[in-house]
């Protein structure tokens, strides 16, 4: 049986390669497409500390659940109004190359 | 049987997220995205969670990455041509991402408890959808409003967002 130590290294690796991407990638979309393999990340390690502490009941705490439903709400409504900002950048500048876009540079 | 199905989903999230970090095509990064949300799914379900892992594939999989795929069609990105890679940048972020996959080990292999293995729920025979609604809709009633405004107001500023020309 995989115990929780399983779940949450799994869960850190996902969040890791997400911010590999989010670092090391100059695609625009590509980094957007990192923030969401990190947010799914921490949706698997709250599902996982859901089920393995049992209410007193005998059944997983689904409040953890709930948060997950929620997070899983937020991240939709980030992607639409992150989209529409990078297609609202794109037909500004032409590109969606981070190197490209130095405009708030100081 | 449990153990086997956890390394197969996980190892496929794992392959298919490190696709979208590595692959040059954007369309191809998406796609690979796509299938790690689908395993992460099946994780979920290793853990019980029938409703999340339902919700993971409907909103995820499907509305999300359609979003993504169309956004990257209508933009007709093309596969990025190879600029000089920066070796200060791939350095400074291996660095920073080993050291927090070390910290994190470090972690977890200190947490208490972090070795038990799955108890068994009272009732398996529960109605996972029905628990959830029961905690979202008593306990949860409040947040699951804000949400529903926060929703509008994200649909409100994404067609501000998109008319042609900003004020």
């Amino acid at each position: 049986m995989p115990t929780l130590a399983h779940y949450l290294i799994v869960s850190g690796l996902l969040f890791s390669i997400g911010l590999a991407g989010v670092l090391l990638r100059r695609n625009i979309l590509i980094i957007f497409m990192g923030l969401e393999l990190m947010l799914n990340a921490a949706n698997l390690s709250l599902v996982a500390f859901s089920r393995f502490n049992l209410l007193s009941d005998g059944m997983p705490n689904y409040n953890g659940q709930v948060l997950v439903f929620f997070i899983i709400t937020v991240a939709a409504a980030e992607v639409a109004v992150g989209l529409a900002i990078i297609v609202a950048l794109f037909r500004a500048k032409q590109t969606t190359h981070v190197e490209d876009l130095t405009t708030l540079k100081f | 049987m449990q153990l086997a199905l956890f390394w197969i989903f996980s190892l496929l999230m794992l392959l298919f997220a490190a696709g979208v970090v590595l692959l040059r095509n954007p369309v191809s990064s998406a796609m690979s995205l796509v299938m790690s949300f689908v395993a992460l799914a099946a994780v979920f379900v290793t853990l019980d969670a029938y409703f999340i892992a339902v919700v993971q594939v409907l909103v995820y999989a499907g509305a999300v990455m359609v979003l993504f795929l169309f956004i990257i069609m209508l933009l007709d990105l093309r596969e990025e041509k190879s600029r000089r890679v920066r070796l200060s940048a791939w350095v400074g972020g291996g660095l920073v991402v080993g050291g927090f996959v070390s910290a994190l080990v470090q972690v977890v292999s200190s947490l208490p408890g972090a070795d038990s293995t799955k108890p068994a729920v009272s009732n398996p025979e529960a109605n996972d959808v029905a628990l959830v609604g029961f905690a979202l809709f008593r306990d949860f009633n409040f947040p699951f409003q804000i949400i529903g405004v926060l929703l509008l107001v994200a649909t409100v500023g994404v067609v501000l967002l998109s008319r042609k020309e900003l004020k």
